[in-house]
């Protein structure tokens, strides 16, 4: 989900008949629930697909501070903005983990920085929104994090090692981010009109954008299908986006809030709720580069890259001074 | 075109704990800097009383093609166990 959509660059999932000796033992292990190492021999295709997906993850971690970034300053109280502080901080060492990860895959930290910067790699569709009140901080941790959680506890489980061990780091942290964020619209819903009344206006901006991070749904997908079967994706986007909702709806409910979407509505039969449809036009052009956000996020990445140049560079002098010296003494 | 930095592991010992724990990387362009950013980054929570970090180009690690042949010795000496001796009840202090 933070990776949408990932291209295997396969168009048919591969079976026993294609694969050679050696990718038949590497299928056979996968299915056998065995971890694949970044030393153990893996088909290229694997190799890239997971490359994309944990540096798209990555990438999201880093972009993914800055609509958070935009209130640091705004916050209400100090207690308030030293949690925000803490869980911006948390992004950044998930990002790390996630490129970590990434690299042992013989990709370097230069070159993916390079793609996200130069608008050829993805980050989720999610981070190219505006936060235009306090309540969007709630909203965020309460439906992006609470999103995440429930994509990222089944990846703690998928056969490429390093990936699954960062997960399992990042879930340990996560549970925080969609707590402070509940916290933020439990203090809103239950105090003044106006308060509520924004704390409600953030639940209508963000509910449609949090159902579609979860990727269209992917019944038909080759790609989707490949991933099930080097186990890197464990559950369907439909069946992890009706997991949110049956969580969240009723977390809502909690809030004395309204989920905007008149089709809401529980069905006993199959013990879920059903739900409206999902403007995916909008999805497909947020990807594309027109949402509201995307060039100012972008924009933003880049220059904080370029302005940090110097400073990156410095860091390199001293050490080879220091180096030098350590020699010549 | 800038110098990338070098990749260092991180091992990190907490509070109750006897030996330390691998628990990521980071690149960093020096030791102190390793240090500073692995505080930064992995004792967020109070995880640890010390950090080590090592270049991972000086970590040597055993390959897993050879995992088989490697750990061999050691499967036929379950005697190595206590368990493998069953001592008498009435006997104490074995």
């Amino acid at each position: 989900m933070y990776a949408q959509m990932v291209e295997t660059g396969l168009n048919k999932v591969r079976t026993e008949q294609d694969m050679s000796a050696e990718e038949g033992a590497f299928q056979a292990r996968i299915d056998a629930g065995i971890k694949i190492e970044p030393k153990d021999w893996m088909p290229e295709a694997y190799r890239k697909t997971l490359i994309r997906q944990i540096s798209q993850h990555a990438h999201s971690e880093i972009v993914g501070q800055l609509p958070e970034g935009n209130w640091v300053t705004r916050a209400p109280t100090l207690q308030r903005k030293s949690v925000l502080l803490a869980k911006i901080q948390d992004e950044a060492g998930h990002g790390l983990y996630l490129y970590s990860a990434a690299e042992t895959l013989g990709v370097s930290r230069d070159e993916l920085l390079a793609a996200l910067h130069a608008g050829k790699a993805k980050y989720s569709s999610i981070f190219n929104y505006p936060t235009l009140s306090w309540a969007d901080m709630g909203a965020i941790g309460w439906l992006v994090d609470g999103s995440a959680i429930i994509n990222q506890i089944p990846l703690c489980r998928c056969s490429y090692g390093p990936y699954a061990r960062a997960m399992v780091r990042v879930c340990k942290e996560e549970s925080f981010h969609a707590r402070q964020g509940y916290d933020i619209m439990m203090a809103l819903a239950k105090g003044t009109p106006e308060q509520k009344a924004m704390a409600q206006d953030a639940l209508n901006r963000w509910w449609w954008p949090s159902l579609m991070m979860f990727g269209p749904s992917d019944a038909e997908s080759v790609n989707s299908a490949q991933s099930s079967a080097w186990r890197i994706k464990l559950f369907s986007n439909d069946e992890l986006r009706q997991r949110m909702v049956d969580q969240t709806v009723p977390q809502a409910e909690y809030l004395g809030l309204t989920v905007p979407d008149p089709d809401l509505k529980w069905n006993a039969e199959r013990g879920s709720y059903d739900f409206g449809a999902i403007d995916w036009a909008e999805f497909y052009d947020v990807l594309k580069g027109n949402g509201p956000c995307n060039r100012e996020r972008l924009r933003t990445r880049v220059k904080a890259w370029d302005d940090g140049e110097w400073f990156r560079d410095a860091l390199v002098a001293h050490a080879d001074k220091q180096a030098a010296k350590k020699v010549a003494a | 075109m800038s110098k990338e930095w070098p990749l260092w592991e991180v091992f990190i010992r907490s509070q109750h704990g006897l030996a330390h724990k691998h628990v990521g990387s980071l690149h960093a362009p020096d030791a102190e800097m390793a240090v500073n950013n692995a505080r930064d980054v992995y004792t967020r929570r109070n995880e640890g009383v010390s950090i080590w970090v090592v270049r991972a180009a000086d970590i040597v690690a055993s390959s897993p093609a050879d995992k088989a042949s490697l750990f061999e010795p050691a499967n036929s000496k379950v005697y190595r166990h206590p368990t493998f001796f069953p001592m008498p009840e009435e006997v104490k202090n074995l």
